[in-house]
Parts: structure tokens; sequence; C-alpha cells
């Protein structure tokens, strides 16, 4: 997958993510792909409740440990 | 913010932020920041103490006697807030914010800065501040014009979310 643009907010707490995500989003085009690393526990489901608000896509997450990996396509 | 909801009517939200302690701002301003990354119209309308803390450092408000003690005893700004519960003379609010640093939990202030870089627009309470004596040029930057309940009220009735705070 190409990701043109990633966010890396590990370490970072509730709504810094989101926050970061969303400046992130700005910058893309429609159809870019960007990648979100999260380490706090409630990006896995804040992350998907921004997507769905926001009518972008979630292509794919994953977790490995701690680290959560969110692939987004802007819309 | 409506760039990435493209061609939807935005959704609103208001905040009344009636609280000016610290353990009330965080919600506050988490919930307005995520609200405006979520592609929300966000508004605050600042009232009593939720005025306080968007006074400037080191301002002294008050235009008498009495609210000048009340602004003494009330110290404005957000490095002055203080816990709802267990504040013990400034040392739970200390240990608060201690802990929230430690976890990385950005500090209220932070969040309001970025809460009004993502466009949400914060109305100071015109008639509270004529009340305890706060002008407008002694509050933050960046603040929308002083505003009424009415207005308040009109903007709640469109608003798909309103939270007292």
């Amino acid at each position: 997958m190409d990701v043109t643009k990633t966010v890396d907010a590990t370490g970072q707490k509730c709504p810094m993510p989101i926050l970061m995500t969303a400046k992130a989003a700005k910058e893309l085009q429609a159809g870019d792909v960007m990648l979100i690393i999260a380490t706090d526990a409630g990006a896995r489901s804040d992350v998907p409740a921004w997507v769905s608000q926001t009518g972008n896509e979630l292509v794919e997450s994953s977790e490995e440990g701690d680290v959560l990996k969110f692939y987004v396509r802007k819309k | 913010m409506s760039d990435d909801s493209a061609g939807a009517k935005e959704e609103m939200m208001t905040i009344i932020a009636f609280s000016g302690d610290l353990d009330k701002l965080w919600p506050t301003t988490i919930l307005a920041s995520t609200a405006a990354a979520n592609g929300m119209d966000v508004t605050i309308f600042a009232t009593f103490w939720g005025l306080f803390p968007l006074v400037k450092d080191g301002e002294k408000i008050g235009h008498d006697s009495m609210t000048k003690m009340l602004g003494g005893m009330n110290a404005p700004g957000f490095g002055s807030a203080k816990l709802s519960k267990m504040n013990m003379g400034g040392m739970g609010k200390w240990m608060m914010r201690k802990v929230a640093g430690k976890s990385n939990l950005m500090p209220p202030e932070d969040l309001f800065e970025m809460s009004l870089d993502m466009g949400v627009k914060v109305w100071p309470c015109q008639m509270t501040m004529d009340l305890l004596g706060i002008r407008y040029d002694q509050m933050l930057p960046g603040l929308a014009e002083p505003a009424g309940a009415a207005t308040a009220l009109a903007r709640m009735s469109k608003s798909e979310i309103s939270l007292f705070i």
C-alpha cells in the first residue's frame, strides 16, 4: 500500500492522535492513504470513530503489542 | 473544517463552559478540539467561572472593591485553575498537572490553543464580564465577540450536541 503520510502518535494521549490525524488529513488529496501509529488504547475505537464521522475509509488496521496501526484513505 | 465532509451540512456542537475548574477544563477542551477534528462547527460559550481561565495571566480583574476581591481570591488564567475536588490548597492541582504531564496528556491551555487553531469559536459571556469586571482586552487573543444568553440559545437550538460543563 502506498502511504502518502505517516502520523506517528506514539506515546500521545487522547485526543492528540485524533487531532494529529485530522491535521494530516487536511494535507492529503482524495485517494491518498495515511498511516496512523498510536499507542493510546483509546485510539483503537477513536480512530475508526473519526474515520466514520469524517466520511473517510479505514482500509486496514493492525495491532502488535501496544502499537496500533491504521491505514486510512482520504475520500 | 468542512473539507473532510465535503457537501454535507456541518454538524454543530455548543459547549456552555460554566466551570473554571482544571478537571472540567479538560473535557471542555478535549471535546471541543476533537469535535473540530471530526469536522464539526464548534462554539464554546464561556460564562461565570468558565470565563476566568480565558483571562491572561497576571491581569487584575474587577471594577470595584468586591469584584477585585473576588478576582484576588479566584485568580484568573488557565495556570490558576483549581481542581473541583481534592484541590488541597493547590497540592491536588499540582499533582494532577504532574500526573497529566507524565502520562503525556496535553494541558488544557494547549488543547484550548489547538481548539482555536482548528476553528473553534469562543464566545465570552458579556453579562459575566460586566458583572465581574473583566474587560475584553484582558482576555486571551483569538476569542470571538462577547455574546449573551439569547445568542447562545439560538445556537444551541441548531446544535446536534449541546453540553453544559
